[in-house]
């Protein structure tokens, strides 16, 4: 492995970048992914960075099990993270569609829909949970990306 | 001033060499101060460099061919214009520069903020377009203040060469004319309270948020050697060691910056997002004040 390569995959270990998407979640892995960010759990510190913009991003954590309205968003919002990128599926919801299985309103689980790397399950799941999560991401990451 | 000397400030002092490294470091002080003062510990310090690399490392999304080649040029024409502005900078004694560079400096220095307007447009992108002209209407306000010093230290000089007025201007034009400039600063870097043009998580990253890759690399790096430029400006401008050898005057002008970059930040971590209209009230109120203040004094009190 040459020098460069070495260095971009230092790289993308050091800084990944996140873009939450929210697919018809009720908000409680939404609060607990933001939790990440305060001073008890400062996931800065790990070069991670929650981006507004999906152009920016490095990994998609994608949480609530991806009702009819969001499908279109979800795949939209995946197609504009360019490569190399990594799927988080954040809690019990994208994994199993959790209590709204079978729902007429639902399209999940996620994987039907998109390429999906790790998963985080609970309800929600704790911080540290994600971080862990994130971490497996960020391996997969460097690698450059499972897809 | 010789082509030699011309090339060692662009290349070397305050020019490239020293500037990107400074411009990392910048970037990383203002995140790791404002991490420390909200109670966190923020990120280590090669966090910018890794950002760099790795958004480089990305692979850029397929566009149409015009706009592709859009949003390359206006971040490469922003950082090289901010190096530009940069190896204008007098640090050392004699490389002169030459009569007028302050006018091609002001030039230079509003290339980015032209720049990334042009970029929030170019990039059709709603949250894009609203940051441009957020960006806009701020620099209508800002330029006001920013210029009026400007002229004012020129006139107390009597000269438009940088390092006449970083010699010759006198302290009673300076004092109202820097306490101008620095109130400037922190909206040209579009930092807390003037950060409504790329308002985080209110409309994304404002002009930059179509921009992926490479391209978000170059708006980093520009972002960076902003930092580096302006509060070099006005670490020229405030020299209080104008006689001095060139290793102090080095010393010295970094000194100032970081020092800079401190007060910005905390300012900045202290305080919350200002509107547009307030924004400008602040530049057209307290801003203006301090400019006419700085011109009155250097016409009656020559």
């Amino acid at each position: 492995m040459s020098v460069l390569d070495s260095l971009v995959r230092t790289a993308r270990r050091r800084s990944p970048w996140l873009f939450h998407l929210n697919a018809g979640s009720c908000n409680g892995c939404d609060i607990e992914l933001v939790a990440c960010l305060t001073p008890r759990y400062d996931v800065e510190q790990l070069g991670i960075r929650l981006e507004g913009s999906p152009r920016h991003a490095d990994i998609v954590v994608v949480s609530g099990p991806v009702t009819r309205t969001t499908r279109a968003a979800v795949e939209t919002v995946y197609a504009q993270v360019p490569d190399p990128k990594v799927v988080v599926a954040l809690g019990s919801c994208p994994a199993s569609c959790n209590v709204f299985a079978g729902s007429p309103t639902v399209e999940g689980p996620l994987d039907r829909i998109l390429p999906v790397d790790v998963y985080v399950p609970g309800c929600p799941p704790r911080p540290d949970a994600i971080i862990a999560g994130i971490a497996e991401a960020i391996a997969l990451l460097a690698d450059g990306g499972k897809a | 001033m010789t082509i030699g000397h011309a090339l060692l400030q662009l290349l070397v002092f305050p020019g490239l060499l020293y500037a990107v490294p400074a411009a990392w470091l910048m970037l990383w002080i203002e995140r790791k101060l404002r991490a420390r003062l909200q109670g966190r510990i923020g990120p280590p310090f090669y966090q910018p460099f890794f950002d760099f690399v790795k958004l480089l490392s990305k692979r850029p999304l397929p566009r149409p061919r015009l706009q592709a080649l859009a949003m390359s040029a206006l971040p490469v024409l922003a950082v090289a214009s901010t190096l530009g502005a940069l190896a204008l900078l007098p640090v050392f004694p004699g490389s002169g520069g030459f009569s007028g560079d302050l006018v091609l400096l002001v030039a230079l220095l509003e290339l980015p903020p032209l720049c990334a307007v042009l970029a929030g447009f170019v990039s059709r992108s709603i949250f894009g377009e609203l940051g441009a002209t957020r960006e806009a209407v701020l620099s209508i306000s800002y330029n006001l203040p920013f210029l009026a010093a400007l002229v004012a230290l020129a006139a107390a000089a009597g000269s438009l060469s940088l390092s006449a007025i970083s010699e010759q201007a006198l302290w009673q034009v300076r004092l109202p004319a820097l306490l101008a400039l620095a109130l400037c600063l922190p909206i040209k870097l579009r930092v807390n309270p003037f950060s409504v043009a790329n308002a985080e998580q209110e409309i994304y990253a404002g002009a930059t948020t179509e921009f992926e890759g490479p391209r978000l690399a170059l708006w980093e790096l520009s972002h960076g050697l902003e930092w580096v430029a302006l509060t070099g400006l006005w670490a020229i401008l405030a020299f209080p060691v104008a006689g001095a050898a060139w290793p102090l005057r080095a010393v010295v002008f970094v000194v100032i910056s970081l020092a800079l970059v401190l007060g910005i930040t905390a300012v900045a971590a202290a305080t919350a997002r200002l509107k547009v209209a307030q924004a400008a009230r602040v530049y057209w109120q307290w801003g203006f004040a301090l400019g006419v203040l700085a011109l009155v004094v250097s016409m009656v009190w020559p």
